[in-house]
């Protein structure tokens, strides 16, 4: 299971990449395999706020629909509009290509709770 | 195997029609002709019935071999009720015939089953009234959260949020959600029961009420059902009992009796109707007491002289949520059907199901890896070993192989808080031989699992089709030919 080093992590296995004030979120490797191949990605809108753990998009496959929560407090800045008509990009490279959407951090404080790379290392051991 | 179409042979026709009677010819305007004529299949009556016996031999259904689907309770049909809902007194009447005048007293034998069947799911539930009406489990969960909205609403109560475990049926979120109520998942802990801890956290004046399957999706009978319930009554919320798994418990005990307000039955599930999706179904909502003026219409009384009649002056009713009264031929079977069985033969249907799932779950466990490793309700979860996963194989896989040794696979992939779940539901009515067999196969198929997985990646490979594309089905949908 392919963790990528210098991102942060949630325990429902999105992850964020954080430059400056922008983050940009996906789902781990983790959680595509577990979901297998994806049919259908739906997008927040550009604009929307979004505090920790509010239901920010929605990823679709064949097994199950499973929400994918906002690992940081912010605003939608830009989604990946390719996983529209692409969504199997999240199958193929799910922490380059297959990125969901960037966030504007509105709240520097809810990246505390995020874990770095080890950790989530650690975390997936544990299921 | 050709279509019809393809089948067709120009001017071959299977009846001969008689004269017509009627004036002939064309008296349409010209310009609504169409330029050619339609395209229809020409088959002899015999090409026909070829088709579709060929058609009717590749169905797979309980009446023709092992269907251990966990969740939906596969079990066999009884003929007889078939037979008695056909009864041309019952199968023949018109639903409009009770609302004419004097037509009530042509229906009294249909208003009395629907009022029998209330008295006796009263009886099985411990709840105080029932509607008939919801033609099926997730309408009669949509009503239910209905005639919870109505409660709080009649009350000034203002409450938005709905609770649910995370392991719950998805159609009660959903269900929740479509009566305008915000869900709140809560998790379960490693033993598959609800986290306490984390529903005391979400406990609050906002919260309407908790949607609760018990046995739960795993298959457990969660140990704190009646904490769960005093918690959720502690903020006047109301608790919904999803009788989906009640045919573990029916004659056992009630889910009235442990303080759920609200209850949905699914009848084809305890009751062996025939199932929702190829045919009708019937999801009857039971509630207490206090809810009984939100009941849907029309509900059938009982006059002082003994008649029956329908009842529509209910103020308070959430109002009419289906056609006439439900489906009516299939509550028809499942009354002759409590009634054939009684207190005993439903009491035995309940400890027959949960130890057939046990007896998979003992003789299973050194092969698969037990979800959770405690005695078990109706239905048993395993997930793959972790050299099975190391090899590559999927639970897909595994049910997959199981559908080349004639059986229907398991469930696999719900309840979705288990990975690779395989969830097997035997129920009641299947013979310790047939058990015997499946069971081999599944051994079997974990020995390959784990030795050879490459033999379990091309299964199935004897059916007509062997691994349908999902993604691709999913992705590319053409509804064009419909």
């Amino acid at each position: 299971m392919a963790v990528s080093q210098g991102l942060l992590y949630t325990r429902d296995h999105e992850w964020a990449k954080v430059e400056g004030d922008t983050a940009t979120v996906g789902i781990t490797d983790y959680a595509q395999e577990q979901l297998g191949e994806l049919v259908f990605v739906e997008l927040p809108k550009v604009g929307k706020d979004f505090g920790v753990h509010k239901e920010l998009a929605v990823v679709e496959s064949s097994k199950a629909a499973s929400d994918v929560y906002c690992p940081v407090a912010g605003k939608v800045a830009a989604v990946n509009a390719e996983l529209e008509a692409k969504p199997e990009l999240i199958n193929e490279d799910c922490y380059g290509r297959g990125w969901i959407c960037k966030l504007k951090v509105t709240d520097q404080k809810s990246l505390q709770n995020l874990m770095d790379a080890a950790k989530y290392e650690e975390y997936l051991k544990t299921l | 195997m050709k279509l019809l179409f393809e089948k067709s042979v120009s001017g071959r026709t299977g009846v001969l029609p008689g004269p017509s009677d009627v004036p002939t010819g064309v008296h349409i305007r010209e310009d609504r002709l169409r330029e050619q004529s339609a395209e229809m299949p020409e088959l002899s009556e015999l090409d026909v019935i070829r088709h579709f016996t060929e058609l009717s031999r590749r169905n797979f259904g309980v009446d023709t071999n092992f269907y251990p689907l966990g969740s939906c309770t596969m079990k066999y049909n009884p003929k007889v009720s078939e037979r008695i809902a056909g009864y041309p007194g019952l199968a023949h009447l018109h639903p409009l015939l009770p609302q004419l005048r004097r037509g009530g007293m042509l229906t009294q034998g249909a208003l009395a089953i629907l009022y029998d069947m209330d008295l006796l799911l009263r009886e099985i539930t411990g709840m105080a009234g029932f509607t008939m009406q919801p033609l099926a489990g997730a309408h009669g969960e949509l009503t239910g959260m209905m005639i919870m909205a109505a409660y709080h609403r009649d009350k000034g109560n203002k409450k938005s949020i709905v609770l649910a475990p995370d392991s719950a049926h998805g159609t009660n979120p959903a269900s929740a959600a479509i009566a305008g109520y915000r869900v709140v998942s809560i998790p379960s802990t490693d033993n598959g029961d609800m986290d306490l801890d984390a529903l005391k956290r979400e406990i609050n004046d906002q919260v309407a009420g908790i949607m609760l399957t018990c046995p739960s999706t795993l298959g457990l009978f969660d140990s704190h059902i009646q904490e769960i319930c005093d918690l959720v009554h502690s903020v006047d919320g109301l608790a919904y009992y999803d009788g989906a798994n009640l045919n573990a418990i029916v004659g056992k005990a009630r889910p009235g009796d442990f303080g759920f307000d609200i209850v949905h039955l699914n009848l084809h599930k305890t009751f062996a109707t025939p199932h929702g999706g190829g045919g009708p179904g019937a999801g009857p909502v039971g509630v207490k007491e206090k809810l009984l003026p939100y009941l849907p219409i029309s509900i059938v009384v009982k006059r002082n002289d003994g008649t029956f009649a329908l009842e529509y002056d209910r103020p308070k009713s959430i109002g009419y949520i289906a056609p006439f009264y439900g489906n009516f031929g299939i509550v028809v079977r499942a009354y002759a059907y409590i009634l054939m069985l009684g207190k005993a033969g439903l009491r035995h249907v309940a400890e027959t199901a949960v130890l057939n799932a046990n007896y998979l779950r003992a003789k299973l466990r050194p092969y698969y890896q037990p979800a959770v490793d405690r005695v078990c309700m109706h239905e048993c979860v395993f997930t793959t070993t972790e050299k099975m996963a190391a090899n590559g194989v999927h639970a897909l896989d595994i049910a997959k192989a199981l559908i080349d040794r004639g059986f229907h696979p398991p469930t696999v992939y719900f309840p979705i808080t288990v990975k690779e779940a395989i969830m097997i539901e035997p129920t009641e009515t299947e013979s310790k031989e047939t058990l015997d067999a499946f069971i081999e196969a599944m051994i079997e198929i974990a020995r390959l699992a784990e030795d050879e997985p490459e033999k379990l990646k091309t299964a199935p490979t004897t059916t007509p089709v062997s691994r349908p594309d999902e993604v691709a089905a999913a992705k590319n949908l053409n509804i064009a030919c419909l």
